[in-house]
């Protein structure tokens, strides 16, 4: 391994990984497991019933204080007032000039209080962004990335699952609320499951599939994740969680998303409420009155090969991200191509690697929703 | 095959390829270790019969889900015959990877260049660095 191991820091379940034979790799300063039984047994087992992630390396950020709904409004895309309380909402973090920071998901955890949750390999940067611009408000920024271990429980049978280990947490009990009641999608709860208080259950995932996302205290993220697995949820690494989100058509950023590419060439001006004022607004404005060059398309390979991230599009336009669908058998991915060309349906060639490959854009997401 | 195993009767090349000799020609593939660092194998690329392949360097593709590796040539020659099993299984080449998962076999043009591969024990140590 050329980068070296030693520098690289280890999730709460890192021995759990090394005694389930993971095969563990460097990522954005991690090391994490990319796979155990193999990707698509892996990838099968979150699509027919139940999988479950250590995502302990992405990070989380606590903006708190009667100026916190403000800040937020000012850093992300999306309509921060809109949150309800115990909800979450998706946004991106731009810069001046309109290109992507990050992609993140938000909670309110109390009407003056958010956790924003980072890819681990923009946290740093992402805090700095938070704190400078906090000083304009009557708010604090935290780093809560030590916090916090994070599981990701996905699949048809994840939220049933996790159910059976869900009890209410102690005051929520006497108000009355069902002791197993899972907050639905896109919205949070503080929940005793297997026995450990205060795990923030949150209605979110990266796969195409239901589930929950478990934000643990790291020393009680073995015993959580024991027991999600002694309840039948199949260890999954970072292979299948990429081939599970690209099926879904979700960004992953430093592949479809970066500082070069605005939201709205890359398909999420659903998630841009330019009239927030947020940083970047104008440049997102600008972006989707006159329209983009180029705008992020899902594909499929119509012939063999697999086209990769960074293979050229002849006539113009990159692949950001490519795989094998295990799904489907066949090569998928993303890519930005010309807007007249970016239709689905539309043939195009990918040079892989000297090799002329033949692809068609496609709906998203590339698994169709109801199987 | 779960088990790492290192045939005696192969030759083996540094790049994790072997080869078995028989006469003139020759059969490549690559080592139980290659294929377990690859992952599962999900497509093959092989080169035209009549092509010539030079050691060392690469002379097909391999992809598992997650990346592509070139395979690299054991020893020099022509091509004379490629594995079209692989084309519809690759994972022959997970299975079995010093039988069903053959890739081409060779017609060498320079014998003395077996001397510069490893057999199987010099190969197995050469793999307890990694």
């Amino acid at each position: 391994m050329a980068a070296g191991t030693d520098s690289l820091e280890r999730t709460p379940l890192y021995d759990r990984h090394v005694a389930a034979g993971a095969k563990l790799v460097p990522f954005a300063g991690w090391e994490m497991p990319v796979q155990y039984a193999g990707i698509r047994e892996e990838h099968a087992a979150v699509r027919e019933r139940a999988g479950v992630f250590d995502v302990s390396h992405m990070g989380q950020i606590e903006t708190a204080g009667p100026g916190a709904e403000a800040l937020l409004q000012r850093l992300l895309s999306n309509d921060v007032a809109r949150i309800p309380e115990r909800g979450a909402q998706y946004s991106v973090l731009c810069d001046e000039q309109g290109g992507v920071l990050d992609d993140l998901f938000t909670y309110r955890l109390a009407p003056d209080r958010f956790l924003t949750v980072t890819n681990a390999s923009n946290h740093a940067a992402d805090l700095a962004w938070f704190e400078r611009h906090a000083s304009e408000f009557e708010a604090t920024v935290r780093d809560r990335l030590a916090d916090f271990a994070m599981l990701a429980v996905q699949g048809p049978r994840a939220r049933a699952l996790t159910a059976e280990l869900a009890e209410a947490n102690a005051g929520d009990e006497a108000a009355g609320r069902d002791r197993r009641e899972l907050p639905r999608r896109f919205f949070a709860a503080a929940m005793t499951i297997a026995g450990v208080p205060d795990v923030l259950v949150c209605g979110t995932g990266y796969t195409g599939e239901d589930g929950v996302e478990l934000l643990v205290p790291p020393g009680a993220a073995g015993a959580v994740w024991d027991a999600v697995v002694g309840a039948g949820a199949d260890p999954v690494g970072l292979g299948a969680r990429d081939t599970l989100r690209l099926e879904a058509c979700f960004h992953l950023y430093g592949n479809d998303l970066s500082e070069d590419r605005g939201p709205i060439e890359a398909g999420l001006g659903w998630c841009c409420k330019e009239a927030t004022g947020f940083v970047g607004a104008e440049a997102v404005r600008a972006a989707r009155t006159e329209g983009t060059a180029e705008r992020l398309v899902p594909f499929a390979v119509t012939g063999p090969g697999i086209a990769r991230q960074g293979n050229p599009v002849l006539g113009g336009g990159v692949v950001t991200s490519g795989t094998l669908s295990p799904t489907l058998g066949y090569a998928i991915g993303l890519a930005y191509l010309p807007v007249e060309r970016a239709q689905p349906g539309t043939p195009f060639e990918i040079d892989v690697r000297g090799k002329t490959r033949t692809a068609e854009v496609r709906a998203k997401p590339l698994i169709p929703e109801e199987r | 095959m779960a088990e790492a195993s290192y045939p005696p009767d192969l030759k083996y090349h540094e790049e994790h390829d072997w080869a078995r000799i028989d006469g003139e020609t020759a059969t490549f593939g690559i080592t139980w270790y290659a294929q377990d660092q690859l992952g599962e194998v999900v497509f093959f690329d092989p080169p035209g019969v009549g092509k010539s392949v030079r050691r060392g360097d690469p002379y097909a593709e391999v992809e598992s889900v997650k990346a592509v590796s070139d395979v690299i040539a054991p020893l020099s020659g022509e091509i004379v015959e490629v594995n079209d099993a692989l084309a519809g299984g690759p994972e022959a080449i997970n299975d079995d990877p010093y039988e069903g998962g053959w890739m081409v076999k060779v017609r060498l043009s320079d014998v003395s260049e077996l001397e510069a591969l490893m057999d199987a024990a010099t190969y197995q140590e050469s793999l307890t660095g990694h």
